[in-house]
């Protein structure tokens, strides 16, 4: 409960218009886009500037409220439900892009703007930031940061965290403060710019960032090779790389997701095959071409059963429509859906999915896996009923073992998704006690009251992986 | 699809005690669990757009049922305020990856609404008169059509206008009001042929479903949709007995209603052997077809909704698919079409009326961006939800104007009316016209 003074005194900073604590509005931001988890905020606000900003935070700091940063809700690992209720600070009104410098390369704007419309902007004049999660249309860049969003040109171009030049952020004490900038060099100090990159909203709150640009690649082919086993599909992502070519995107999807998109989107896939991978590449044209044709050679050699490859980018586009399908698809299958982030070295992806396929069998849950193979980030998604609890369970048994068997392969439990809620208990195995203790004194540092997206990233005592809390 | 279905009258509230279990039980539960919250629908929703607020996004509206059905939330006003907020215009089970069907999650949102109310004996006075007293009944949408034909012709209009009497409605009427056209007669509407032969050799006959609103305020537009029809061959019938579709009716929640309706239309369209029944409003024709959703209790009933349902074609999708129109005249103008969202979201019709204005010779066809996207218009949500849909009509016009059109078509008279107004906001009544598509093509023969 926010006690009524203090409420008077946050309508005072942002307006009675953007304080809601009506049942609905609250309901309405008890989740996010993960499955499973709910929690009611006791308060939603949604400032306008860094100086709104700045007074919540040292309001609630004074009486140890939590503060929950969201933009628009669609990270799926509970990083903004509000587990412990407090403030959901939605950031939502700083949408404007202030100035995209084409001298430096760089854009600077809200954390609320939209990742899409990022893209739109820079693209329009002849500049390209290659970050692309799933949910881009929607996502602010922002939660992008927060969770360190990848997407499917990981591999060549890299994450979030490789684009995030210059940021302005608010502690909970109300002081706000800048880190990096413009310069391509800057070694003054920490670098706090890539410590805030991935801090899920445990440290400070993000009112401005400075991201690095591309110029926008001429021009990109597609090709997608058909497999009979996983080995050979794997096989061809090694030697691609191997052969000094870097494509922009390799996607890989299993065989039960083949079937499922087939059945959806009536495309025509060869169901009877293993797996199938989606190359792309960009770039000027005839380099484009080049790589393209070689990345078929070795697939053909790598024992590929049938290949094909788009003419035109349209056509490219089409061949996507398999992958982009798959989500929808898969979705469709149970009431819900639950879509993991273990990711493994290039060199394991063979083994790993094998694992996966393995571990569904042991436990009898459906998992169909999908990914990005080009990196290692698969999306083992798991079809499910939160209603069946005795499944749920097993469920939770076969994600347990796919998150030790990621860590075994020499990987980690999540690529982009981020820890939160979800995989929290999961952490240590990933960086070990110490590593556990030395960020938690980071956290101390910045957050002494731990008012800060409280109850995330660090593993509580003996909570279970999926936690259901209704109001 | 599963379907809950609970027909059972409910809530028999005595002395004061809420017995809302039964309603709570009209659900699709499976259907609501199937949201898995991505929030892919945000970016499509127009009201989510203009408010940025989840209460006002399909998945927080979808959130807001599960609250409601699991008795997390109360039954309230806010409740109410917050799902008639939604325009309907399913533009996010376009964008939504798992195929939930928020349409019909609405429909049921609202029938609990009512039905609760009904039982609490809270209804509105003026959903009465709408609902029950109007469009049920097609004589006084007659009166209706008569009354406003008699203000417009005997020049009323503009006495009222100049006496300030517009300003005595209340401003969503008198915006309506301005942007209404001429109507027929109602001696015009009586003369009527019964059946108008096809022209050249008969290959189909057609039930014209001229719908309610639309046979009163936009007869013209009936008339020309059966002429362009006998000009490909159809012999046209008006069948007598028709009624309103009762797609408002689902909208609002008064299904009960809204069933009664659907069970008159296809009782008068089995009284003749039609191969087809054709509408040109896509608001009734997402209805028409989805009449087999509403009986799922009624075995008889559903088979009868069902072969009716099988017959029903949008106009655009029938000219399109026959052989092609033949024009005489050349109509040197640029246009650009507004999708109405039933038709486009609900029925999945977007290339064929493109094609058929394309089709039209000189028409210099420009497309619009976010042309799928809501006008505001939304069956009665411009009188209900006044602020918001003008608000959403005023970007609107800002992407109309952007297309530097003279011409603005739609395919549903809600949408239609709702582009004139706009035209009129946006101060660009010399420079544009608003017309349904049937009469630019008839305008070209």
């Amino acid at each position: 409960m926010i006690p009524s003074d203090v409420k008077q005194q946050l309508i005072g900073i942002v307006g009675e218009k953007w304080y809601l604590d009506s049942s609905n509005d609250l309901y309405s931001y008890s989740f996010d886009a993960t499955p499973i988890y709910q929690s009611m905020p006791d308060a939603v606000i949604i400032p306008e500037t860094v100086e709104q900003v700045a007074a919540i935070l040292k309001l609630a700091n004074e009486h140890k409220i939590p503060i929950v940063t969201r933009g628009s809700g669609t990270n799926l690992a509970g990083g903004t439900i509000p587990i412990k209720g407090g403030i959901v600070l939605k950031m939502t009104r700083f949408n404007q892009i202030y100035e995209i410098d084409q001298q430096n390369l760089t854009a600077t704007m809200g954390p609320g703007v939209i990742t899409a419309d990022l893209h739109h902007a820079v693209e329009s004049v002849g500049l390209f930031y290659p970050p692309d999660p799933g949910s881009m249309r929607i996502s602010t860049v922002g939660g992008n940061m927060a969770l360190c969003a990848g997407g499917m040109r990981g591999l060549k171009y890299g994450v979030t965290k490789d684009y995030i030049m210059g940021l302005q952020y608010v502690l909970p004490s109300g002081e706000i403060l800048r880190s990096g900038g413009k310069a391509v060099k800057d070694v003054a100090g920490y670098d706090m710019t890539r410590l805030m990159v991935g801090s899920e909203g445990t440290l400070g709150v993000i009112t401005e960032m400075t991201v690095k640009l591309l110029p926008l690649p001429e021009t990109k082919r597609t090709l997608i090779a058909f497999y009979k086993n996983l080995v050979d599909a794997a096989r061809t992502v090694e030697k691609v790389i191997t052969s000094k070519i870097i494509p922009a995107t390799i996607e890989f999807l299993d065989q039960g997701t083949m079937k499922v998109v087939d059945d959806f989107a009536k495309l025509g896939l060869p169901t009877d095959m293993k797996s199938m991978l989606l190359i792309e590449q960009d770039g000027p044209e005839e380099l484009v071409l080049r790589d393209i044709e070689k990345i078929a050679e070795i697939a053909q050699q790598e024992g590929a059963a049938q290949i094909e490859m788009a003419k035109t980018m349209e056509e490219g586009a089409k061949l996507l429509s398999a992958r982009r399908a798959a989500l929808s698809a898969l979705s469709r299958l149970r009431p819900t859906t639950i879509l993991e982030d273990a990711t493994v070295p290039r060199s394991k992806l063979a083994e790993m999915v094998t694992e996966i396929e393995r571990i569904a069998e042991k436990y009898q849950v459906q998992i169909c896996t999908f990914g990005h193979a080009g990196d290692g980030n698969l999306h083992p998604t798991c079809m499910t009923d939160e209603r069946n609890q005795e499944e749920i369970q097993r469920v939770e048994q076969a994600f347990d073992e796919i998150f030790h068997t990621a860590i075994r392969l020499g990987g980690t439990i999540t690529g982009e998704h981020g820890v939160g809620l979800a995989k929290m208990n999961y952490l240590p195995l990933k960086v070990g006690d110490g590593g556990l203790e030395l960020m938690k004194r980071i956290k101390e540092a910045f957050d002494p009251h731990h008012i800060m997206n409280p109850g995330k990233m660090f593993p509580s005592q003996g909570r279970r992986r999926l936690v259901v809390k209704s109001s | 699809m599963k379907t809950k279905q609970n027909q059972q009258p409910a809530c028999e509230t005595t002395g004061g005690i809420k017995t809302k279990n039964h309603l709570l039980e009209k659900f699709d539960m499976d259907e609501i669990m199937n949201c898995m919250h991505c929030g892919f629908c945000l970016p499509s929703c127009p009201t989510y757009r203009q408010t940025g607020l989840e209460a006002y996004s399909p998945r927080g509206r979808i959130a807001l049922m599960k609250g409601i059905a699991k008795e997390q939330l109360a039954l309230d006003e806010e409740f109410e305020k917050n799902m008639y907020a939604c325009l309907g215009c399913r533009s996010c089970e376009t964008a939504c990856p798992a195929g939930v069907p928020y349409g019909s999650l609405l429909e049921t949102a609202r029938e609990v609404i009512e039905e609760n109310k009904k039982a609490k004996q809270k209804s509105s006075w003026i959903r009465r008169l709408i609902f029950k007293q109007l469009f049920s009944h097609p004589r006084r949408m007659d009166a209706l059509g008569m009354a406003l034909w008699a203000v417009q012709a005997t020049g009323l209009q503009t006495l009222a206008n100049k006496w300030g009497l517009i300003h005595v409605l209340p401003r969503e009427m008198a915006e309506m009001q301005a942007a209404v056209d001429q109507v027929a007669s109602p001696a015009k509407r009586r003369k009527r042929k019964k059946v108008m032969p096809a022209e050249g050799e008969k290959a189909l006959t057609v039930g014209l479903f001229t719908g309610c609103m639309m046979d009163v305020m936009f007869y013209e537009t009936n008339q020309a949709t059966a002429q362009l029809l006998t000009k490909v061959g159809c012999e046209v019938v008006f069948i007598e007995n028709q009624t309103c579709c009762g797609a408002l009716h689902a909208h609002a929640g008064e299904k009960q209603d809204a069933i009664e309706l659907a069970k008159r239309n296809i009782a008068a369209f089995e009284e003749i052997n039609v191969d087809f029944i054709v509408n040109n409003a896509g608001g009734c024709g997402a209805a028409l077809k989805e009449y087999h959703h509403w009986f799922l209790d009624e075995p008889e009933w559903l088979e009868r909704a069902k072969k009716f349902v099988s017959k029903t074609r949008d106009v655009n999708e029938l000219l399109f698919e026959l052989p092609p129109l033949s024009f005489s005249k050349t109509i040197h103008a640029r246009v650009t079409y507004q999708d109405s969202c039933h038709l486009a979201h609900g029925q999945g019709i977007r290339n064929q009326p493109r094609k058929l204005i394309q089709s039209i010779p000189g028409v210099e066809y420009i497309e619009m961006q976010s042309a799928d996207s809501c006008c505001g218009s939304a069956g009665i949500y411009n009188i209900t939800n006044f602020d918001l849909s003008m608000q959403i009509l005023d970007d609107k016009m800002k992407q109309v104007k952007d297309t530097k059109a003279q011409m603005i078509v739609t395919s549903n008279p809600g949408c239609l009316l709702q582009m004139k107004k706009g035209i009129i906001r946006a101060g660009l009544q010399d420079q544009m016209e608003a017309l349904h598509l049937m009469d630019l093509l008839q305008r070209a023969l």
